[in-house]
Protein backbone atom coordinates (compact mmCIF):
# COMPACT_ATOMS: atom_id res chain seq x y z
CA UNK A 1 0.00 0.00 0.00
CA UNK A 2 2.85 2.09 0.47
CA UNK A 3 2.97 1.99 -3.85
CA UNK A 4 0.95 5.21 -3.39
CA UNK A 5 3.93 7.02 -1.77
CA UNK A 6 6.46 5.73 -4.19
CA UNK A 7 4.39 6.63 -7.20
CA UNK A 8 3.79 10.31 -5.74
CA UNK A 9 7.48 10.77 -5.03
CA UNK A 10 8.26 9.39 -8.40
CA UNK A 11 5.96 11.19 -10.20
CA UNK A 12 7.63 14.71 -8.93
CA UNK A 13 10.90 13.27 -10.19
CA UNK A 14 10.21 12.77 -13.34
CA UNK A 15 8.44 15.81 -14.03
CA UNK A 16 11.10 17.93 -12.13
CA UNK A 17 13.91 15.75 -14.74
CA UNK A 18 10.99 16.31 -17.71
CA UNK A 19 11.27 19.71 -17.34
CA UNK A 20 14.96 19.72 -17.59
CA UNK A 21 14.49 17.83 -20.82
CA UNK A 22 11.79 19.64 -21.67
CA UNK A 23 10.25 16.27 -23.30
CA UNK A 24 7.85 14.16 -22.43
CA UNK A 25 8.49 11.00 -20.56
CA UNK A 26 7.42 7.56 -21.90
CA UNK A 27 9.09 4.96 -20.16
CA UNK A 28 10.80 4.86 -16.80
CA UNK A 29 12.77 1.89 -15.40
CA UNK A 30 12.95 1.49 -11.60
CA UNK A 31 15.04 -1.03 -9.70
CA UNK A 32 14.17 -2.04 -6.06
CA UNK A 33 15.67 -4.42 -3.41
CA UNK A 34 12.87 -7.17 -1.95
CA UNK A 35 12.73 -5.47 1.48
CA UNK A 36 11.59 -2.51 -0.60
CA UNK A 37 8.21 -4.60 -0.64
CA UNK A 38 7.17 -3.71 -3.83
CA UNK A 39 3.91 -5.09 -5.86
CA UNK A 40 4.21 -4.07 -9.57
CA UNK A 41 1.01 -4.25 -10.08
CA UNK A 42 -0.08 -2.00 -7.29
CA UNK A 43 2.51 0.08 -8.39
CA UNK A 44 1.93 0.52 -11.33
CA UNK A 45 -1.70 1.03 -10.61
CA UNK A 46 -0.93 3.69 -8.28
CA UNK A 47 1.21 5.45 -10.65
CA UNK A 48 -1.49 5.14 -13.61
CA UNK A 49 -4.38 6.74 -11.06
CA UNK A 50 -1.90 9.79 -10.47
CA UNK A 51 -0.49 10.58 -13.49
CA UNK A 52 -3.81 11.29 -15.29
CA UNK A 53 -4.03 14.76 -16.93
CA UNK A 54 -0.29 15.12 -16.24
CA UNK A 55 2.36 15.27 -18.70
CA UNK A 56 3.25 11.84 -17.60
CA UNK A 57 -0.06 10.17 -18.27
CA UNK A 58 0.18 6.68 -20.55
CA UNK A 59 3.81 6.62 -19.44
CA UNK A 60 5.02 2.62 -18.54
CA UNK A 61 7.09 1.48 -15.86
CA UNK A 62 9.26 -1.24 -16.10
CA UNK A 63 10.32 -2.35 -12.69
CA UNK A 64 13.54 -4.67 -11.93
CA UNK A 65 13.58 -6.52 -8.39
CA UNK A 66 16.99 -7.09 -6.95
CA UNK A 67 17.39 -10.34 -4.94
CA UNK A 68 19.07 -9.91 -1.35
CA UNK A 69 22.54 -10.69 -1.16
CA UNK A 70 24.65 -12.96 1.17
CA UNK A 71 28.27 -13.21 0.85
CA UNK A 72 29.81 -16.55 2.40
CA UNK A 73 31.51 -16.52 5.83
CA UNK A 74 33.25 -19.87 4.74
CA UNK A 75 33.98 -19.90 0.72
CA UNK A 76 33.65 -15.92 0.39
CA UNK A 77 30.76 -17.14 -2.41
CA UNK A 78 27.89 -13.98 -2.84
CA UNK A 79 24.48 -15.28 -3.76
CA UNK A 80 20.97 -14.51 -3.88
CA UNK A 81 18.97 -14.87 -0.69
CA UNK A 82 16.26 -17.55 -0.43
CA UNK A 83 14.24 -16.97 2.46
CA UNK A 84 12.90 -20.39 2.33
CA UNK A 85 16.30 -21.59 3.17
CA UNK A 86 19.13 -19.13 3.01
CA UNK A 87 22.36 -21.18 2.46
CA UNK A 88 25.70 -20.55 0.02
CA UNK A 89 24.68 -22.49 -2.66
CA UNK A 90 28.33 -23.50 -3.06
CA UNK A 91 29.53 -24.74 0.18
CA UNK A 92 25.80 -25.04 1.49
CA UNK A 93 27.15 -23.00 4.95
CA UNK A 94 24.64 -21.05 6.76
CA UNK A 95 27.03 -18.98 7.90
CA UNK A 96 27.01 -15.72 6.00
CA UNK A 97 27.00 -11.95 6.21
CA UNK A 98 23.45 -10.97 4.91
CA UNK A 99 24.97 -7.52 2.26
CA UNK A 100 22.75 -4.42 2.22
CA UNK A 101 19.14 -4.29 0.38
CA UNK A 102 19.22 -2.38 -3.24
CA UNK A 103 17.46 0.76 -2.92
CA UNK A 104 14.21 2.03 -4.50
CA UNK A 105 15.68 3.21 -7.56
CA UNK A 106 14.93 5.29 -10.76
CA UNK A 107 17.39 4.06 -12.95
CA UNK A 108 16.61 5.33 -16.24
CA UNK A 109 13.66 7.69 -18.37
CA UNK A 110 13.08 7.38 -21.62
CA UNK A 111 11.70 10.61 -23.62
CA UNK A 112 10.10 11.49 -26.88
CA UNK A 113 11.90 14.44 -27.86
CA UNK A 114 8.60 15.82 -29.99
CA UNK A 115 8.36 18.86 -27.19
CA UNK A 116 11.41 20.40 -27.66
CA UNK A 117 15.15 20.17 -28.31
CA UNK A 118 17.14 17.74 -26.08
CA UNK A 119 19.37 19.24 -23.40
CA UNK A 120 21.26 16.51 -21.92
CA UNK A 121 23.64 18.97 -19.89
CA UNK A 122 25.95 16.57 -17.51
CA UNK A 123 23.83 13.30 -17.88
CA UNK A 124 24.03 10.66 -20.52
CA UNK A 125 21.98 10.92 -23.10
CA UNK A 126 22.19 8.15 -25.81
CA UNK A 127 19.69 8.84 -28.93
CA UNK A 128 17.69 6.18 -30.43
CA UNK B 1 12.79 10.83 -31.90
CA UNK B 2 13.10 8.93 -28.50
CA UNK B 3 16.08 9.25 -25.75
CA UNK B 4 16.90 7.50 -22.85
CA UNK B 5 18.55 9.36 -19.66
CA UNK B 6 20.21 7.51 -17.04
CA UNK B 7 19.16 9.26 -13.27
CA UNK B 8 20.32 7.02 -10.90
CA UNK B 9 18.41 8.78 -7.99
CA UNK B 10 16.94 7.23 -4.86
CA UNK B 11 12.82 6.88 -5.42
CA UNK B 12 12.60 8.28 -1.45
CA UNK B 13 14.66 10.26 -1.45
CA UNK B 14 12.88 13.10 0.20
CA UNK B 15 11.90 10.86 3.14
CA UNK B 16 15.51 9.25 3.73
CA UNK B 17 16.44 13.31 3.99
CA UNK B 18 14.02 14.14 6.83
CA UNK B 19 15.36 10.38 8.12
CA UNK B 20 18.92 11.64 8.38
CA UNK B 21 17.46 14.90 10.10
CA UNK B 22 15.78 12.96 12.78
CA UNK B 23 18.93 10.73 13.37
CA UNK B 24 20.93 13.73 13.68
CA UNK B 25 18.34 15.48 15.74
CA UNK B 26 18.21 12.74 18.20
CA UNK B 27 22.14 11.86 18.22
CA UNK B 28 23.42 14.82 19.20
CA UNK B 29 20.54 15.00 22.48
CA UNK B 30 21.91 11.56 23.00
CA UNK B 31 18.25 10.22 22.72
CA UNK B 32 17.72 6.56 21.90
CA UNK B 33 14.44 6.25 19.97
CA UNK B 34 13.16 2.73 18.84
CA UNK B 35 10.93 2.25 16.19
CA UNK B 36 8.49 -0.69 16.98
CA UNK B 37 6.50 -2.52 14.26
CA UNK B 38 4.45 -5.24 14.13
CA UNK B 39 0.81 -6.59 12.70
CA UNK B 40 -2.38 -5.00 13.89
CA UNK B 41 -3.18 -6.59 17.03
CA UNK B 42 0.02 -8.21 18.11
CA UNK B 43 0.46 -6.28 21.41
CA UNK B 44 2.21 -3.22 21.07
CA UNK B 45 0.36 -0.75 22.68
CA UNK B 46 0.30 -3.24 25.99
CA UNK B 47 3.57 -3.77 25.92
CA UNK B 48 4.58 0.08 25.64
CA UNK B 49 2.39 0.79 28.58
CA UNK B 50 3.55 -1.84 30.73
CA UNK B 51 6.92 -1.08 30.21
CA UNK B 52 6.58 2.43 30.89
CA UNK B 53 4.30 2.07 34.14
CA UNK B 54 7.33 -0.86 35.09
CA UNK B 55 10.67 1.20 34.33
CA UNK B 56 8.68 4.54 35.66
CA UNK B 57 11.67 4.83 38.13
CA UNK B 58 14.60 3.97 35.99
CA UNK B 59 13.72 5.74 32.77
CA UNK B 60 11.70 8.67 30.87
CA UNK B 61 10.06 7.60 28.14
CA UNK B 62 7.68 9.32 25.39
CA UNK B 63 5.59 7.85 22.29
CA UNK B 64 4.69 8.50 18.96
CA UNK B 65 2.06 6.88 18.10
CA UNK B 66 1.13 5.91 14.59
CA UNK B 67 -2.59 4.81 13.67
CA UNK B 68 -4.48 5.33 10.57
CA UNK B 69 -7.49 6.56 12.46
CA UNK B 70 -7.96 7.99 16.49
CA UNK B 71 -5.85 8.77 19.42
CA UNK B 72 -7.26 6.00 21.36
CA UNK B 73 -3.63 4.78 21.71
CA UNK B 74 -2.09 8.01 22.52
CA UNK B 75 -4.89 8.28 25.50
CA UNK B 76 -4.13 4.60 26.73
CA UNK B 77 0.15 5.56 27.04
CA UNK B 78 -0.93 9.40 28.23
CA UNK B 79 -3.01 7.15 31.37
CA UNK B 80 0.39 5.64 32.53
CA UNK B 81 1.53 9.57 32.42
CA UNK B 82 4.12 9.11 29.96
CA UNK B 83 3.73 11.77 26.98
CA UNK B 84 2.28 10.96 23.73
CA UNK B 85 2.05 12.83 20.27
CA UNK B 86 -0.79 10.82 18.14
CA UNK B 87 0.08 10.85 14.37
CA UNK B 88 -3.07 9.75 12.10
CA UNK B 89 -2.11 8.77 8.40
CA UNK B 90 -5.75 8.88 7.24
CA UNK B 91 -5.40 5.81 5.62
CA UNK B 92 -1.40 5.62 4.71
CA UNK B 93 -0.19 2.40 6.18
CA UNK B 94 3.21 3.83 7.95
CA UNK B 95 4.48 6.45 9.22
CA UNK B 96 6.99 8.68 7.61
CA UNK B 97 10.10 10.63 8.54
CA UNK B 98 8.52 14.13 7.71
CA UNK B 99 5.77 13.15 9.87
CA UNK B 100 8.47 12.11 12.92
CA UNK B 101 10.45 15.46 12.67
CA UNK B 102 7.18 17.50 13.47
CA UNK B 103 6.23 15.10 16.86
CA UNK B 104 9.68 15.23 17.63
CA UNK B 105 9.26 18.41 18.19
CA UNK B 106 6.09 18.55 20.17
CA UNK B 107 7.62 16.14 22.62
CA UNK B 108 9.59 17.52 26.23
CA UNK B 109 12.59 16.02 24.60
CA UNK B 110 14.77 17.07 27.41
CA UNK B 111 12.58 15.08 30.39
CA UNK B 112 13.39 11.87 27.81
CA UNK B 113 15.67 8.95 27.85
CA UNK B 114 13.84 6.66 25.15
CA UNK B 115 11.26 7.64 22.68
CA UNK B 116 9.63 4.89 20.99
CA UNK B 117 7.64 5.10 17.75
CA UNK B 118 4.50 2.75 17.44
CA UNK B 119 4.39 2.80 13.95
CA UNK B 120 1.12 1.58 11.64
CA UNK B 121 -0.17 -1.71 12.45
CA UNK B 122 1.37 -3.53 9.41
CA UNK B 123 4.43 -6.32 8.94
CA UNK B 124 5.28 -4.72 5.35
CA UNK B 125 5.18 -1.29 4.46
CA UNK B 126 6.83 0.75 7.55
CA UNK B 127 9.95 -1.24 7.53
CA UNK B 128 10.48 -0.02 3.76
CA UNK B 129 10.40 3.69 5.28
CA UNK B 130 13.43 4.96 7.34
CA UNK B 131 12.20 7.27 10.05
CA UNK B 132 15.56 8.43 11.54
CA UNK B 133 15.33 6.01 14.92
CA UNK B 134 18.37 4.49 16.63
CA UNK B 135 16.74 1.08 15.64
CA UNK B 136 13.55 -1.08 14.72
CA UNK B 137 12.51 -3.39 17.20
CA UNK B 138 9.99 -6.14 15.48
CA UNK B 139 7.11 -7.82 17.78
CA UNK B 140 5.23 -10.96 16.78
CA UNK B 141 2.65 -12.39 18.80
CA UNK B 142 1.81 -16.20 19.14
CA UNK B 143 -1.74 -16.64 18.02
CA UNK B 144 -0.27 -14.58 14.05
CA UNK B 145 2.00 -18.41 13.97
CA UNK B 146 5.30 -19.12 13.16
CA UNK B 147 5.78 -18.89 9.80
CA UNK B 148 5.52 -15.22 9.83
CA UNK B 149 9.70 -14.58 9.72
CA UNK B 150 10.22 -16.62 6.70
CA UNK B 151 6.64 -14.86 5.02
CA UNK B 152 7.36 -11.52 5.57
CA UNK B 153 11.48 -11.17 6.01
CA UNK B 154 12.45 -7.34 5.74
CA UNK B 155 10.79 -6.73 9.38
CA UNK B 156 12.94 -9.72 11.06
CA UNK B 157 16.35 -8.84 9.05
CA UNK B 158 16.14 -5.25 10.00
CA UNK B 159 15.10 -5.37 13.71
CA UNK B 160 17.27 -4.86 16.33
CA UNK B 161 15.16 -6.98 18.87
CA UNK B 162 12.40 -9.41 17.98
CA UNK B 163 9.98 -9.66 21.04
CA UNK B 164 7.29 -12.78 21.31
CA UNK B 165 4.43 -11.59 22.73
CA UNK B 166 1.33 -13.07 24.17
CA UNK B 167 3.23 -16.42 25.02
CA UNK B 168 1.07 -16.85 27.63
CA UNK B 169 -0.92 -18.72 24.82
CA UNK B 170 1.39 -20.74 23.70
CA UNK B 171 -0.63 -23.78 25.03
CA UNK B 172 -4.09 -22.78 23.53
CA UNK B 173 -2.21 -22.34 20.12
CA UNK B 174 -0.26 -25.76 20.43
CA UNK B 175 3.32 -25.69 19.13
CA UNK B 176 2.24 -26.86 15.92
CA UNK B 177 1.30 -23.32 14.92
CA UNK B 178 3.70 -21.60 16.33
CA UNK B 179 6.60 -23.08 17.77
CA UNK B 180 9.11 -20.52 19.40
CA UNK B 181 12.70 -22.12 18.56
CA UNK B 182 11.23 -22.13 14.85
CA UNK B 183 11.06 -18.88 14.95
CA UNK B 184 14.54 -18.05 16.98
CA UNK B 185 15.96 -20.13 13.87
CA UNK B 186 14.09 -18.77 10.85
CA UNK B 187 14.94 -15.17 12.32
CA UNK B 188 18.92 -15.62 13.44
CA UNK B 189 18.95 -16.90 9.84
CA UNK B 190 18.63 -13.81 8.32
CA UNK B 191 19.56 -11.57 10.96
CA UNK B 192 22.65 -12.70 13.65
CA UNK B 193 22.38 -10.09 15.79
CA UNK B 194 18.77 -9.75 16.60
CA UNK B 195 17.81 -9.74 20.73
CA UNK B 196 15.12 -12.04 20.95
CA UNK B 197 12.69 -11.72 24.37
CA UNK B 198 10.05 -14.07 24.18
CA UNK B 199 7.61 -12.37 26.48
CA UNK B 200 3.49 -12.03 27.33
CA UNK B 201 2.86 -8.06 28.30
CA UNK B 202 -0.20 -9.35 29.70
CA UNK B 203 1.11 -11.60 32.55
CA UNK B 204 4.63 -9.96 33.24
CA UNK B 205 6.07 -13.40 32.04
CA UNK B 206 9.64 -12.40 30.66
CA UNK B 207 9.60 -8.64 30.67
CA UNK B 208 12.34 -8.52 33.10
CA UNK B 209 14.80 -9.53 30.61
CA UNK B 210 13.44 -7.04 27.71
CA UNK B 211 13.90 -4.24 30.21
CA UNK B 212 17.89 -5.28 31.03
CA UNK B 213 18.00 -4.75 27.44
CA UNK B 214 16.11 -1.66 27.22
CA UNK B 215 18.52 -0.06 30.35
CA UNK B 216 21.58 -0.92 28.98
CA UNK B 217 20.62 0.54 25.38
CA UNK B 218 19.37 3.59 26.57
CA UNK B 219 22.92 4.20 27.96
CA UNK B 220 24.66 4.00 25.05
CA UNK B 221 22.09 5.34 22.23
CA UNK B 222 24.11 6.08 19.51
CA UNK B 223 25.02 2.76 19.27
CA UNK B 224 22.42 -0.38 20.30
Amino acid sequence: MHETMVAESLLATIMEEAAKQNAKPINAKISCGVLNAINDEILCFAFEAITKDTLCEGMKLQIEHKAMQGQCKKCNQSFDIEFSDPRCPKCSSEEFELLPDAPLLLEEIEFSTVLGTPDGGHLTVETD
Amino acid sequence: MRKKISIGKKILSANEEYALENSLFLSERGKLCLNMISSPGSGKTTILSRTISELKNKIRIGVIEGDIQTDLDAEKIRATGAPAIQINTNGACHLSAAQISTALKQLPLDDLDLIFIENVGNLVCPSAFQLGETGKIAVLSVPEGDDKPIKYPAIFAKSKALLINKIDMLQTVGQADFDIERVKLDVRKLNKTVEIFPISAKTGEGMCNWYDWLLRTVKTPNQP
